[in-house]
């Protein structure tokens, strides 16, 4: 027994294994912690002194958003802007914002986007990326999406668009008619924009600066 | 008592053949809908607002979840009597949830393909599909799949609380509890996309990453001491080995999932570092087989008689598979998106996709078939089980489908992080103009071929579970 090698012992590695895996568990629970504390959602009063939160509370939606490259950090980060209408209003309450972000995430579930859709880059890969979809420069004044709804502005663009996905195809692969009613499509744009100003550490890369629009703007 | 050969007269073996076939059936549903989604790839008005590709894709990857969970329970009843010495302990209940747990399953099934989506109500999330990638089940089947859970781990660890409790039950009975554990991170709503997506990945990542893995070094210690009398103290031994290397990496690699959710930047150095590491349990699994496969072969072949020490030829076969497939598609396709430089582009593509495909299938599918041949040699007490034609008809094309499609899905991804993301800036447009280059089209017509090749080595495969136990050709 004297020369027998702890290496080839089974109860040394049962041992090894058991404290690798405490190790990292209590590692990921620790950085869980940190994280959770990050990613929490912001409030009404952070966007008014300024604050910058990585989630961003619903009434961003009273903002103008952009992604701009932040020399600092070496990638694109969302701004907020000052104060733009959001469907005619730009003085939304935190419990109106809510509502609607409420409104649209539970869409996002109930409409199963992430099954065509990417968000945060996650999901199915039919259809195009939502993450900055809000800042896509085709629905921008100007862009297409506008004149082909007869829309004048981006969120009721959008919404028409999401209401009557069919009726407006842009290819041959078309998004189906989800039954999606005027007030989910305008929580659902709701939910979008709030989207465009989480922090993704600059994920999507150069987003729409290759269609002459200058980061979203 | 039930011995390696004969599953005969053992309860515990008897519902593993429930839950393998119950299995088999679902992988085929898998592969159907999967078929659906690829020609709707190449034909986008193939069953436009009837199944869409949102319903087609929720029950493909619904259904490989699922019928692995059904195979991985399977395999569980189906050598716990091997190795614990005793019948499984509450096997009239484990029998009772099989059902309750089939019925769930075709409820959801036809409730996503008749009802398909809500409206944007708490209801929806329970009733109909919680809208999450992987876990789509609605609220009411979550509580059904913990209770089903709750009672197989009990099952599990009443058995080897009371039998003999050898390295591979320790550890089956640590990570089941795990396993069912993970779920409850992905059972509530909330507002906030990151915290969904956060806990999310505890339950995708941490399932197909860490437990699932720590389930195949399991089953692949059985199965190697089953097939060719590999010595159970070397085997338990590597077994612990594979244990301390798949956490060690596996728990914290669930990082390079939080490169680009709104998560903090130190995930970026945590989760390039520990997901690198990855692939190193794979590769010592697979030289773990091999090695051992040699030594049983050549200490048979010292002592003169020259024959093979593989007592059942298709389940190692796919035993094998399954060691060379976890670590290319698991380990190599998984490590060429896993840093955030490469990441950045990739993440979203269908570079993913590729990975997907060739993972879930060397992973987790050939070793879970594998047990499926166990099972028939068990089923129909078969000293040495050997090939037909269909079962080398079944594991070529499945093999040789599944890597078509996946090299298909790996240029496809090229083209996409080329195009759409590199040099068009991610928008729609940019999307488009990707999807419509002819590479990603000839890409998608190759997947769609691939994809009808792995579906008729499937029909072969399912002839083979069927009609193989009777086949007079093997030693009984």
């Amino acid at each position: 027994m004297a020369n027998k090698s702890v290496w080839s012992d089974n109860r040394f590695w049962q041992r090894s294994a058991a404290w690798v895996t405490g190790f990292a568990s209590v590692l990921l629970i620790w950085l869980t912690f940190d994280t959770m504390g990050q990613i929490a959602i912001g409030t009404d009063a952070d966007l008014q002194s300024g604050v910058t939160k990585r989630v961003p509370g619903p009434t961003v939606i009273n903002y103008k958003i952009s992604y701009e490259m932040s020399t600092k950090r070496g990638h694109e980060v969302p701004v907020i802007g000052e104060k733009e209408k959001f469907f005619g209003r730009d003085d939304y309450s935190e419990e109106e914002a809510g509502a609607l972000l409420h409104l649209g995430k539970l869409g996002s579930q109930a409409k199963n986007c992430m099954n065509c859709h990417t968000l945060l880059g996650n999901g199915a890969y039919y259809a195009p990326d939502l993450t900055k979809a809000w800042l896509d420069p085709a629905w921008q004044d100007g862009g297409t999406m506008q004149a082909m709804t007869g829309k004048s502005t981006k969120e009721e663009a959008m919404a028409e668009f999401l209401q009557h996905p069919s009726t407006y195809p842009t290819h041959s692969r078309m998004m189906p008619n989800l039954g999606i009613t005027a007030q989910e499509a305008k929580g659902l744009v709701a939910f979008l924009k709030h989207m465009s100003s989480i922090d993704t550490n600059g994920f999507p890369r150069n987003f729409g600066r290759m269609q002459g629009a200058v980061n979203g703007k | 008592m039930a011995n390696k050969f004969t599953g005969i007269g053992s309860e515990s073996k008897q519902l593993a053949t429930w839950y393998f076939t119950f299995a088999a059936i679902i992988f085929g549903a898998q592969l159907l809908f999967g078929l659906v989604a690829a020609i709707q790839y190449v034909m986008p008005g193939f069953l436009f607002e009837v199944v869409d590709f949102n319903v087609a894709r929720m029950i493909h990857i619904n259904a490989l979840v699922v019928w692995m969970v059904f195979a991985m329970f399977g395999s569980v009843y189906y050598l716990l009597p091997d190795e614990t010495g005793i019948e499984t302990i509450g096997i009239k209940i484990g029998k009772l949830l099989f059902w309750i747990f089939a019925a769930a399953i075709v409820v959801v099934v036809l409730v996503y393909l008749l009802v398909q989506v809500g409206p944007a109500t708490e209801t929806t999330i329970w009733f109909i599909n919680e809208g999450r990638e992987y876990i789509e089940a609605p609220r009411w089947a979550d509580w059904g799949i913990v209770v089903v859970a709750l009672g197989f781990v009990a099952n599990l660890w009443l058995t080897g609380m009371s039998g003999k409790r050898s390295g591979i039950v320790t550890v089956l009975m640590a990570d089941m509890i795990a396993f069912a554990g993970l779920y409850l991170a992905g059972m509530f709503f909330t507002d906030n996309i990151v915290m969904d997506q956060y806990w999310w990945w505890w339950v995708i990542h941490l399932w197909v990453e860490a437990t699932w893995e720590v389930f195949v070094g399991a089953i692949a210690a059985y199965g190697l001491i089953t097939m060719i009398g590999a010595s159970r103290k070397v085997v338990e031994m590597w077994l612990w080995i594979e244990v301390a290397m798949l956490f060690g990496s596996g728990i914290l690699g669930i990082g390079h999932h939080y490169f680009w959710i709104g998560t903090p930047e130190y995930w970026w150095e945590i989760g390039a570092l520990f997901s690198a590491l990855e692939p190193l349990p794979l590769v010592a699994m697979f030289i773990h087989v091999m090695y051992d496969w040699g030594k049983q072969q050549g200490k048979q072949n010292a002592s003169g008689e020259v024959v093979s020490v593989i007592n059942n030829k298709p389940a190692f076969l796919w035993f094998w598979m399954n060691a060379f497939g976890n670590f290319l598609g698991a380990g190599i396709w998984g490590f060429f998106h896993t840093l955030p430089q490469v990441n950045l582009y990739t993440h979203g593509t269908q570079f993913t996709s590729a990975h997907g495909h060739l993972a879930f299938f060397g992973a987790y599918a050939t070793i879970l078939i594998g047990m499926m041949y166990i099972a028939v040699q068990g089923k129909n007490g078969i000293k040495v089980l050997k090939h037909t034609k269909s079962s080398i008809w079944a594991v070529s094309m499945i093999v040789g489908g599944v890597m078509g499609m996946t090299i298909a899905l790996t240029i496809a991804g090229y083209v996409q992080v080329l195009v759409s993301r590199a040099q068009m800036g991610a928008t729609w447009a940019g999307y488009f103009d990707g999807q419509q280059g002819v590479w990603f089209a000839q890409a998608m017509d190759w997947r769609l071929l691939m994809g009808v090749i792995t579906f008729l080595g499937f029909i072969f495969l399912v002839k083979d579970l069927l009609s193989t136990g009777k086949n007079p050709v093997h030693e009984r």
